[in-house]
């Protein structure tokens, strides 16, 4: 079924998200700063940072194992397929079929392993102490986000990522209650996954108070590049997962050029909005206690399930 | 006269501070401990002198807070072998200060903590840098020293250390917790990597240069220490510094405390993420010390007080700007205090955190800001107020929750208290001389003093003099030697990742108690 077209706008799409993530993130750190009252630092910023690490020389412990190695060549490689299997473009993806969205999910989880044992590898307290915390949250967020997907999968009848944006983008303009608790409970476990405020802060230097930082504290050189590469892509395709199942207008099913020219302005549109609405939730929130996390999560698995509910009652096809 | 009814006779000391001295023994030295203690007192100081060149032995100076004022009892030792009765059976607080005693000096407290506090493997045990024949310039090899922190046991408990070199750029100490899970089981610190050795300088310079010196122990607390030194001098030579300079010190003194509040205020909303706290108030900070910058010649005001006086004077022009500056601030400060009060998220990691029980604080001898958060009503300038104080009505800040809450709310009611003080300094501003000169010591002056409420807590400054008018001996002492020992009880039971933010609420000196 898949044509050439499709796969060069496979292909597009995986140059999209490399390019676009590190603006994403870029674009998250202007608002910030701006909302803070603060100048900002130019949309590019990211790339810059990138740039330099690659440039640097890796500093590596004297006990780091070849697992430390290689973990951030096996995030980096997760987060770029994450970023492909999600429908950004088209939904007509020849990646489609390999993942599902509870394939999806698997692939997160696997990245968070690797980090958290990487964490773990050279034996320092902070390493330990992030992936402690990052388990707790992951085995939180994880349960949240399938209960998610299980809705959008009851809705379409199918848990193929493209099927399912097809489905919700045809759907008449109408308000779904479950949709609406869905978004929701998304948002909270994406603010966990992406470890922003109020769940971890990003750019704190308290190595005490880190979640996803303390983890990484060891790696430099390109080894950090590609981690922060892959936390930005994690972010993009977060981001572009809750655009996908919530705001699925301007995602076309074919592929042809006329479509493309659709496709990218809106998803720069949507993105835009989307990193707006991420900033100034961070700004005017404090972070949670860690052990505020639990309710926190607890809260979006709890409307993720209410989302279910409300379809089966309210929505389903009697 | 006696204090508290003990048998020791004490006599005022010159200068402005109200402070008395006696000679004791070792016995009238415990007895008189024990009757601060019991009458609500604290312990505000204790420190060594080397009197050996002039005929006796060492001294230990021990320095209470009372009603009344600082009661100093002086115990003489003896040259060879000098030990004295451990003191931190009654002040739990007393227990670094003497460690540190003993690495400077080489006098002991009997059964007392035997491991260092300020030497660091560094320099050898029986190098005592601070006696008088000690020759400072040596210098010996860097060393990995090996020290006995107090292990805790137990099915999962296990230690994270934390220091001396930071993620941010802050100053250096070591933290030892020892946890289970996230909560801390216990908290150790260990300090004195940034001892400079400033006691021993102080020996090779004069009376009149020494405020220099001293304004650097601790940057954020210059002022407070300047005033000090200058009072401990002016004790000394008996001067009497213009009415002008007063107001004009007082001015400093809480144109610094509003200084390190803003900042502080800031840094808590950042370390819980609320990050608009943070330039909110950084914006209010820097006004505050570019003014400061442009009519007083330094940002920190460094140098502004000298003994005898101040180096700068306030023309009425400057009067009107700092008394805008101070309307536009408290209007600023009101509109983030509301938002701070009313941020559920901010007010949910505040609230109960680092909690410093009121009981606790007593017996640990905690002052200052800290204290006050805690129920320990100590502040100098509404307790034992000098001039231009007297005549200010300040009124103390107190909160009994002794959470970070609290200590945030000190810093937000003292803010707004020192902005009232500043007004009414600049409108009341006597007129007159700014500076007189300094008089030469007389022949044995013996101790003079300086006891300044700084922005952190009390500092002290004793200084004697020879005849010539060289510093024989001059100690700085930091409020934060008697606060430290508390963070390490606020912590516990608390979870790791609050540290930071309990920390912060307490904001010490790293430099200061190191010197």
């Amino acid at each position: 079924m898949s044509t050439a077209s499709s796969v060069l706008l496979q292909f597009l799409e995986l140059i999209t998200a490399l390019i676009a993530a590190p603006l994403l993130t870029g674009w998250v750190n202007q608002c910030r700063a701006w909302l803070g009252n603060r100048s900002a630092p130019p949309l590019t910023q990211f790339y810059r940072q990138l740039a330099k690490l690659f440039e640097k020389e890796v500093v590596l412990a004297g006990n780091a194992s070849s697992l430390f190695r290689a973990a951030p060549y096996i995030i980096f490689a997760c987060m770029v397929l994450a970023s492909t299997i999600v429908p950004t473009l088209s939904t007509d993806l020849p990646f489609g079929p390999a993942a599902d969205a509870i394939a999806l999910v698997g692939i997160f989880a696997l990245a968070r392993v690797f980090t958290a044992l990487a964490g773990m590898d050279i034996g320092t307290a902070f390493g330990t102490l992030g992936a402690r915390r990052e388990m707790l949250i992951g085995f939180l967020a994880e349960p949240a986000l399938l209960m998610v997907f299980f809705t959008t999968s009851l809705i379409s009848q199918s848990t193929s990522l493209s099927t399912i944006v097809e489905t919700l983008g045809q759907r008449e303009f109408a308000i779904y209650p479950s949709l609406a608790f869905a978004g929701v409970a998304f948002t909270m476990v994406s603010l966990a996954e992406n470890a922003r405020i109020p769940v971890d802060n990003p750019t704190t230097h308290l190595e005490l108070t880190m979640i996803h930082e303390a983890m990484i504290l060891e790696y430099s050189g390109r080894h950090l590049a590609l981690i922060e590469w892959a936390a930005a892509l994690k972010l993009y395709a977060y981001s572009c997962l809750g655009l996908a199942l919530f705001f699925p207008w301007g995602i076309p099913e074919g592929t042809g050029i006329f479509n493309l020219l659709v496709a990218l302005p809106s998803l720069a549109f949507k993105l835009a909005i989307g990193g707006f609405l991420l900033a100034a939730i961070e700004t005017v929130s404090a972070k949670l206690r860690i052990f505020r996390a639990p309710e926190f999560l607890g809260t979006a698995f709890i409307l993720s399930v209410l989302a279910m509910l409300v379809h089966l009652l309210l929505e389903a096809p009697k | 006269m006696k204090l508290l009814d003990q048998d020791l006779s004490f006599e005022a000391l010159n200068g402005a501070v109200a402070a008395y001295a006696a000679t004791a023994d070792e016995a009238g030295l415990l007895a008189f401990c024990s009757a601060v203690k019991e009458s609500g007192g604290r312990l505000v100081a204790l420190w060594g002198c080397d009197e050996r060149k002039r005929g006796q032995g060492f001294v230990l100076n021990v320095a209470c807070g009372i009603e009344k004022g600082m009661a100093i009892v002086s115990l003489p030792l003896p040259a060879t072998d000098p030990e004295y009765p451990d003191l931190s059976e009654i002040f739990p607080a007393a227990n670094r200060l003497q460690r540190a005693v003993f690495d400077l000096l080489g006098i002991r407290a009997r059964g007392g903590d035997p491991r260092p506090w300020l030497r660091h493997a560094n320099w050898p045990a029986d190098f005592f840098p601070l006696r008088r024949d000690c020759d400072a310039s040596q210098r010996f090899p860097a060393r990995n020293e090996d020290y006995a922190f107090v292990r805790v046991e137990g099915d999962g408990v296990h230690e994270i250390p934390v220091g001396p070199i930071h993620a941010g750029i802050i100053e250096p100490g070591h933290f030892r917790f020892s946890i289970v899970g996230e909560k801390v089981l216990r908290l150790e610190q260990r300090f004195g990597w940034t001892h400079k050795g400033i006691e021993k300088r102080f020996e090779q310079m004069s009376l009149a240069d020494g405020y220099r010196l001293a304004g650097r122990v601790s940057g954020d607390s210059t002022v407070a220490y300047a005033w000090a030194y200058c009072q401990a001098a002016e004790a000394l030579t008996s001067t009497q510094a213009p009415a002008r300079a007063l107001w004009l010190r007082a001015l400093f003194l809480e144109r610094e405390r509003v200084a390190n509040h803003l900042g502080d205020l800031g840094y808590l909303g950042n370390d819980a993420a609320l990050s608009f706290g943070l330039s909110q108030f950084m914006r209010l900070k820097e006004d505050w010390q570019r003014l400061s910058g442009a009519l007083f010649g330094h940002r920190l005001m460094m140098d502004a007080i000298v003994p005898g006086g101040v180096a700068c004077d306030l023309s009425r022009d400057g009067g009107e700007q700092i008394s805008s500056q101070c309307d536009a601030i408290e209007r600023e400060v009101l509109i983030l205090k509301n938002i701070y009060d009313e941020h559920a998220g901010l007010q949910d990691r505040f609230l109960t955190t680092g909690r410093l029980d009121p009981a606790l604080a007593a017996e640990l001898s905690v002052c200052g800001l800290v204290g006050r958060a805690s129920s320990q009503a100590w502040d100098l300038r509404t307790q034992n107020p000098v001039a231009p104080y007297d005549q200010l009505e300040t009124q103390i800040v107190t909160h009994r929750a002794g959470d970070v809450a609290a200590r945030v709310a000190v810093r937000f009611e003292e803010l707004i208290e020192s902005l009232r003080l500043i007004r009414r300094i600049v409108s009341q501003l006597p007129q007159g001389e700014r500076i007189l000169p300094l008089a030469a010591p007389g022949a044995d002056t013996g101790m003079g003093i300086g006891w300044v409420e700084g922005w952190r807590g009390d500092v002290l400054v004793a200084l004697a003099a020879d005849p010539e008018g060289n510093i024989r001996r001059c100690h700085c002492h930091d409020p934060s030697w008697l606060i430290w020992p508390a963070l390490e009880h606020a912590i516990m039971g608390n979870i790791v990742p609050d540290f930071p933010l309990i920390n912060k609420s307490f904001n010490l000196s790293y430099s200061g108690q190191d010197s």
